[in-house]
């Protein structure tokens, strides 16, 4: 609630001298051991305590979770009326003049005594546990706890590590019953599979039999067990915390920017961490420490044996290995007959979302030597980038917006911490959620309003929403956040933008979190691989389907996997006369290219990106690059000098990414288009990603190939009936263009009238039904007989 | 006599005056017949032909203090319900488990009603807008007495929908445990209710009355407490003060069991009775079994230090109780005769409470079984003198007693100063050590006996699991 | 058929609309389906999520705090003998030896036939009756070991099926409300409300 006061009172505030000295209401002192040190009026005493380095020792406590003081290790005095009380100071909120005590002889004795009884039963196999080393109970037992343990009884025994999902172990015999795990997956993940079972001194987390813990957040309660109870099936037994090495980077899974610790042990990734820094607004992480499973444990990737590791060039219609030099002439070769032939505009670039900033200005900065203005880093499966130029809200913002407006993709499957971020603030600060969806989302049971639509119709379900008076009321109470994206890759990306003009008009002084999912893929369009003029993704592939192109350059993209319109990008590739790529593994485009160039990977280079609200972050290098791969900034400095232009630059230092002054516009530039009405192809399609699907990332790393669901055709059950098929049985799907077949699910998310299938899934391919031409896909599903 | 259900089992009446008992020798006492026939639904009539604030203030008067152990008057306890917050609900703790307790069963097997009354009332005054009664799982007759009382009740119209035709309307809804003793303690009821584990709340500062059921303003009250309710309204607040003392008016119900000849429940006159009065009196107990010595008593559930033959002519007044070191608690009191064992009558509480432990408190979780497990070693005669030292050490990190201990005087190990500080959240805590603590410094010397002369009693008698 | 059958469906539903939140029936549905298969089934479990609103986990989590569920099946009797303070002053121990010898079981355990269960209980709130037990939480008191073997007879023969039902069935009398004299359960959230008897005026 808070947050939410502070940000409406902004308007306010605005026009104030700037020199004013703002006296905080909240600040308040207190005396810890005899020091008067700040604190916050409603913030509990460990908190305080922990920012003015007064350590506490707990277990229970976590500062982005509620407090449930079970441990009861955190156990402080505090002057009182009747003298000096024990009180856990977890569950204690500071007050002005209050007097506490953290190392008296009492504390002592009782913290001593808390932690004998947790030990009592924890087994002692440190030197075989994952944690050793790196254990909040081991730690503290040493830095508080009584030296040896006096418990001589039988300790309790249950079955070692059981699986509790494909990605986590559960050792009950060294767990502490903290609550820390269950209290995550019910109120942060929001998915309560895991739970307190039995009672007292058999008290154990368990889930219901043959339900495993399958929520994509199942790692952070990993990272928070403060024992080693929970471990991660891709980490254990990998490493010795005394041998790993880390350095702190940035997540580049999705856009979301989450702040991550890299750890390394023999140069090789082993394990990703969040990065949280609680209490400071300024160096606080965009995440809180929270990662997704799929941001966590797709470092695997960097390690597959797959990598490309050495440059190629197709001699008589086969990639050979060749040396960097040979490469990049035979691809500085290519580029300048390409342009003396049939000139710049014979060169089309698309990628760049994968590449760091750096990487981006350097490409950037070849393009603009050489005249080259087709380059896209989207895969026509975004928005514009004009969006940017909107008044933009960061993640914090919009966490603490009055009104939160979704106008974009399910979050949970696309950026998830950016979901939990949402959900935290729906279900804990009274943040009001307006939802536009065609199908239920992550986010709609926690939503104050999801209106639902047709593909096509979002405009007039806006129309409808700003004129219903209980809605407009909310929007005119201001501080208006609308989260902006793209929600379903099988209609026109232009009914998003006019659905945004409406909410524009009816709602001033709105701000925008847009919300473009692929890595960097913000930092790669401010940065300077924007579409110049028109020539976007689409029109590079229509103008190299039609031959147009002499020299398709693929910057980590591949347009055959992704693009939504597959049999374009399928001419389109074999249209162009030359294909130089540059990637990290051979995807299905890359193994076409004449040209194949090995980049470095994630952790293999540093460099900065950007994140969804447009901030910069740094990444770092934690392993040597695999094989000659080199940064992709340095390919385009090297071609550029071969093809005679001196970009100015040997390293980073000339590129770092230039800043981004704030949007001014206030609506897009739309062309208009309007959904047709309904024929015979009598469902229309919402195409959508999973969170774990044939992503490169995702396929290499060992521990998550095996999440991803199979294709499917999801349909709301009152049409399964009208259909007269049913969950599991198989159908054909089919538009004018083609048809495919698809098991059925059932779905009462899905409307009536519409059909989703997930995007990118191993099975039956649904690209083969989109066209990029087509305002919106209807499909017609029968029985296969 | 073996126990069939119609037999008066457990109730001694005497010609004291009876508020809550009043029907117990009719053996239909809890139809409806029988209540109308004896003043039923009198209370509610008189409290419905005034305002609500008026009867909220007559209970008050009457400072019916609350029976379920902590003893806090119930009227008060209304009055601190935030003012404008609604719904507001009632919440009845009929969880009755205490070791030694035994009251709210007989009210709720044998004077349904007289508690439904108390409930209505209660709703009225409190503004209170539906009931929960929330029996234990292990009572089926008293679940049955009271569905059917309440099946009666509903289709008279004393309960649900305008009430007697007045603009009064409460339902009230009958829920029941399925076996914690932990959820009697106020808001692991509330958790229960609400359908989770039954593990108590912080509080502060989530005092049911502020924060309570589904987070709303919400009061629970004991079954006794409730039970008095339609009298007062009967017979107004001084009626009630006559009875009794300033501090402790009107009757209460207490259960005296163990080693006296006639182990009963009985309703006292509260603030003046004295424990010898119950031991020794004719209309009470008529003194300890085949005559033999006093050794020891509980004098308020199973979590109240124990009591000495010296402390005998204390009255049943807290005000009285407390300084002495002890507590009244829910009215349930165990007497141990010269041949008790004393090791082994702590253990049977210690292993009580280490059993009903929710396990939320590390302390209790933990500390209440060791302690079970040195004190069944030490009853069996296995233990060594550092099972003493460790008890103590284990206790003292349940209830911290002043640093560094204060050693007794008869044995070198701490008395645990009471009130109990601790390091839980609630009594269940301290409780499994209380016990050991009473033992430890009242009969040091058994407790030496034992750990030196090994396998005094045979291990069978134990009967620990 | 371990999931709940209609008749029960019927019930639960019934028992949920009394309170503000369905998770609040848990407990009672779960002794509902404890009274129609003797024991706490999986799928019960699961059907029990579907009814309340909640995952299976977190009904497990509830349901096995509480004692009185079981959660594989025990004898058709199970008879708890209480061993706290003060039946254990008078003999508790005695009882539940006697009962170990005659069924030939230790306590948690149960006969082969399936006929009896014996758990070690705790205060059964009667104490001034002690020694106490339950069969199937149906009282006897001041037992002596030879009333126990009589009644372990008894119920053995069949003699007590009147008054004691199968383990499971708990209270035989259930709460109706009627329909017309309901005042119903409104969610704690809806509009703040004054109830309509606190204006200051008596009721009647
Ligand atoms: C561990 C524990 C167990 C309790 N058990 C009961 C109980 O079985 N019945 C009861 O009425 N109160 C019990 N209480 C007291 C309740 O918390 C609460 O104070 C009481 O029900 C309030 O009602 P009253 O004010 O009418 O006494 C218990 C308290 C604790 C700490
Ligand atoms: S003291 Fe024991 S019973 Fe009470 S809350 Fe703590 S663990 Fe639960
Ligand atoms: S950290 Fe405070 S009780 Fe656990």
């Amino acid at each position: 609630m808070s947050n939410q006061d502070t940000s409406a009172e902004t308007p306010a505030e605005e026009g104030q001298d700037v020199q004013e000295v703002v006296i905080d209401p909240n600040a308040i002192t207190i005396n810890l051991n005899g020091r008067d040190v700040p604190a916050r009026k409603g913030e509990l005493i460990i908190a305080a305590a922990d920012r003015a380095g007064d350590f506490i020792p707990r277990f229970c406590y976590h500062p982005r979770m509620k407090a449930v003081g079970m441990c009861r290790q955190c156990m402080v005095e505090v002057e009182g009326p009747r003298g000096p009380m024990m009180v856990v100071s977890c569950m204690t909120p500071v007050a002005e003049g209050q007097v506490v005590r953290t190392e008296t002889e009492q504390v002592k004795r009782a913290q001593e005594g808390i932690l004998e009884l947790l030990l009592a039963n924890h087994p002692l196999d440190c030197p075989v546990c994952d944690k050793g080393g790196e254990c909040p109970l081991q730690d503290q037992a040493f830095s508080h706890g009584p030296g040896e343990s006096r418990y001589v009884e039988e300790k309790r025994h249950y079955e070692k590590p059981i699986a509790i999902s494909d990605l986590v172990y559960l050792d009950r015999e060294r767990c502490i019953l903290c609550d820390r795990c269950t209290r995550f997956a019910s109120d942060v993940a929001g998915d309560p599979l895991i739970s307190f079972t039995h009672r007292g001194n058999n008290t154990q987390v368990l889930t219901f039999p043959d339900e495993p813990f399958a929520s994509y957040f199942s790692g952070n309660t990993v990272q928070i067990c403060p024992v080693g109870a929970l471990t991660a099936k891709p980490y254990r037994f990998k490493a010795r915390p005394w041998d790993l090495e880390e350095t702190e980077s940035t997540c580049t899974t999705c856009a979301v920017g989450c702040r991550v610790s890299v750890q390394s042990s023999r140069d090789s990734l082993v394990r990703l961490q969040g990065v949280d820094v609680p209490g400071d607004p300024d160096r606080e992480s965009v995440n809180w420490g929270w990662l997704c499973d799929r941001g966590r444990f797709n470092f695997e990737s960097v390690n597959n044996a797959d990598r490309l590791s050495n440059p190629m060039v197709k001699t008589d219609g086969k990639l050979t290995a060749t040396s960097w030099s040979q490469a990049l002439e035979t691809a500085a070769r290519t580029i300048r007959l390409a342009i003396s032939s049939r000139g710049a505009d014979s060169v089309g670039i698309i990628g760049g979302a994968r590449l760091a900033n750096e990487d981006v200005r350097a490409w950037a900065m070849l393009a603009d030597a050489l005249g080259i203005t087709r380059r896209d880093a989207q895969l026509d499966d975004g928005l514009p980038a004009e969006i940017f130029s909107l008044p933009q809200a960061s993640v914090n913002d919009a966490a603490s917006a009055t009104t939160v407006v979704l106008l974009g993709p399910d979050l949970k499957e696309e950026l998830p911490v950016l979901h939990l971020r949402l959900r935290d603030a729906a279900t804990k600060r009274g943040v009001r959620i307006v939802e536009f969806a065609s199908k239920a989302t992550g986010l709609t049971r926690h939503a104050w309003k999801s209106v639902p639509y047709e593909p096509g119709n979002q405009v007039a379900a806006v129309r409808a929403a700003v004129a219903d008076p209980e809605i407009s009321a909310q929007f005119a109470k201001g501080n208006v956040v609308v989260v902006l994206g793209r929600a379903n890759l099988a209609e026109s990306s232009d009914f998003t933008l006019q659905a945004f003009n409406a909410l524009a008009d009816a709602i001033p002084a709105l701000r925008v979190l847009p919300v473009l999912r692929r890595g960097n893929v913000r930092g790669a369009l401010e940065q300077g691989l924007a579409p110049q003029s028109d020539g976007d993704t689409r029109d590079i592939l229509e103008a190299a389907a039609d031959g147009h192109i002499e020299c398709l350059v693929l910057l980590g993209a591949d347009p055959i996997s992704d693009v939504p319109d597959v049999d374009l990008a399928r001419r389109a590739l074999a249209n162009a006369r030359n294909i130089i790529a540059l990637d990290t593994f051979p995807s299905a485009s890359s193994v076409l290219a004449d040209v194949l160039l090995p980049v470095a990977a994630f952790a293999e280079r540093t460099g900065s990106v950007t994140n969804i609200e447009g901030s910069i972050s740094c990444l770092s290098q934690r392993v040597t690059a695999r094989g000659t791969s080199r940064p992709d900034w340095m390919v385009a400095v090297e071609l550029a000098e071969r093809l005679g232009h001196d970009l100015g630059v040997d390293s980073l230092t000339g590129l770092a990414a230039q800043s981004v002054e704030n949007g001014t516009r206030t609506t897009l530039s739309t062309s208009g288009v309007t959904a047709p009405d309904r024929n015979s192809y009598a469902l229309r399609l919402v195409v959508s990603r999973k969170m774990y699907d044939k992503a490169v990332g995702t396929v290499t790393s060992p521990s998550l190939v095996g999440l991803a669901p199979s294709a499917a055709i999801h349909l709301n059950p009152r049409d399964i009936e009208a259909i007269g098929t049913s969950a599991g049985r198989e159908v054909r799907v089919s538009t004018s263009r083609t048809s495919i077949v698809l098991p059925v699910r059932a779905d009462p998310g899905v409307l009536k009238g519409t059909a989703w299938v997930p995007f990118n899934l191993p099975g039956a391919d649904v690209r083969e039904l989109l066209g990029a031409d087509q305002p919106v896909t209807d499909v017609r599903v029968e029985n296969l007989s | 006599m073996t126990g069939s259900y119609t037999h008066a089992a457990g109730f001694y009446a005497g010609d004291r005056p009876k508020i809550v008992t009043s029907r117990f020798e009719y053996a239909d006492s809890f139809t409806l017949e029988r209540y109308l026939a004896t003043d039923g639904y009198k209370g509610l009539r008189a409290a419905l032909g005034r305002p609500a604030n008026d009867v909220h203030e007559e209970v008050k008067n009457a400072t019916v203090l609350g029976r379920g152990g902590a003893g806090f008057p119930a009227g008060t306890k209304w009055g601190l319900m935030p003012p404008g917050n609604f719904p507001r609900y009632l919440v009845v703790n009929g969880d009755e488990s205490e070791p030694g307790t035994y009251k709210d069963r007989l009210l709720m097997e044998r004077d349904p009603h007289q508690l439904i009354e108390g409930c209505l009332i209660a709703c009225y005054a409190a503004g209170l807008s539906r009931c929960f009664l929330y029996i234990r799982g292990e009572m089926a007759l008293a679940q049955e007495r009271v569905a059917a009382a309440l099946n009666e009740a509903y289709a008279a119209g004393y309960v649900g929908r305008n009430i007697l035709g007045s603009s009064f309307s409460v339902d009230i809804v009958l829920h029941w445990g399925a076996g914690a003793y932990v959820v009697g303690e106020e808001t692991a009821l509330i958790e229960s209710l609400e359908g989770n584990r039954g593990m108590p709340r912080l509080k502060p500062p989530y005092f049911p009355a502020a924060i309570g059921l589904y987070g709303q303003p919400t009061i629970v009250n004991n079954v006794e407490t409730l039970a008095n309710l339609p009298w007062i309204t009967r017979n107004g607040a001084e009626a009630y003060t006559a009875i009794g003392t300033k501090t402790s008016p009107g009757t209460r119900m207490v259960a005296v069991s163990g080693h006296v000849n006639r182990p009963g429940v009985y309703e006292i006159i509260n603030g003046v009775t004295t424990f010898r009065d119950l031991f020794y009196g004719e209309e009470f107990c008529q003194g300890i079994r085949n005559g033999n010595k006093l050794k020891a008593f509980v004098p308020g559930g199973g979590s109240a230090p124990w009591f000495l033959p010296d402390q005998l002519d204390l009255p049943f007044e807290a005000s009285q109780v407390g300084p002495a070191g002890s507590m009244l608690g829910s009215g349930a009191i165990m007497v141990m005769d010269e041949t008790t064992d004393i090791p082994y009558a702590a253990l049977t509480l210690t292993r009580f409470y280490a059993h009903e432990s929710c396990g939320k408190c590390t302390p209790c979780r933990e500390g209440g079984t060791w302690l079970e497990r040195i004190l069944t070693r030490i009853v069996e005669g296995n233990g060594t003198d550092a099972d003493l030292e460790q008890l103590v050490e284990v206790g003292t990190s349940i209830c911290p007693g002043d640093f560094p201990h204060a050693s007794s005087e008869r044995l070198g190990l701490s008395a645990v100063p009471f009130p109990y500080k601790m390091t839980t959240i609630c009594f269940v805590g301290p409780s499994a050590y209380a016990p050991v603590n009473s033992a430890l410094t009242l009969f040091p010397e058994e407790f030496a006996a034992r750990v030196t002369k090994r396998n005094r009693i045979p291990v069978t008698a134990v009967g620990g699991e | 058929m371990s999931r709940l059958n209609d008749a029960n469906v019927a019930i639960a539903q019934e028992i949920i609309s009394r309170y503000p939140r369905p998770k609040s029936a848990l407990i009672p549905i779960l002794h509902l389906s404890q009274e129609q298969n003797g024991y706490v089934t999986e799928d019960a479990m699961k059907h029990i999520a579907e009814l309340v609103g909640v995952t299976p986990a977190e009904v497990l989590g509830t349901a096995s705090f509480y004692e009185m569920f079981k959660f594989e099946p025990v004898g058709k009797y199970v008879i708890n003998i209480c061993g706290t303070m003060s039946c254990a002053l008078l003999g508790a121990d005695e009882l539940l030896h006697k009962a170990e010898h005659k069924l030939g079981i230790k306590a948690g355990g149960t006969t082969a036939d399936g006929m009896f269960t014996i758990e070690h209980a705790e205060c059964q709130a009667a104490c001034t009756e002690a020694p106490c037990l339950q069969v199937n939480y149906r009282y006897r008191f001041r037992m002596t070991p030879a009333q126990l073997d009589a009644l372990i007879d008894d119920l053995a023969a069949g003699k007590l099926a009147e008054e004691i039902p199968p383990h499971g069935t708990l209270a035989r009398v259930r709460q109706h409300i009627p329909a017309d004299k309901s005042v119903g359960a409104l969610p704690p959230e809806a509009p703040n409300q004054e109830p309509t008897w606190m204006n200051g005026k008596a009721a009647l």
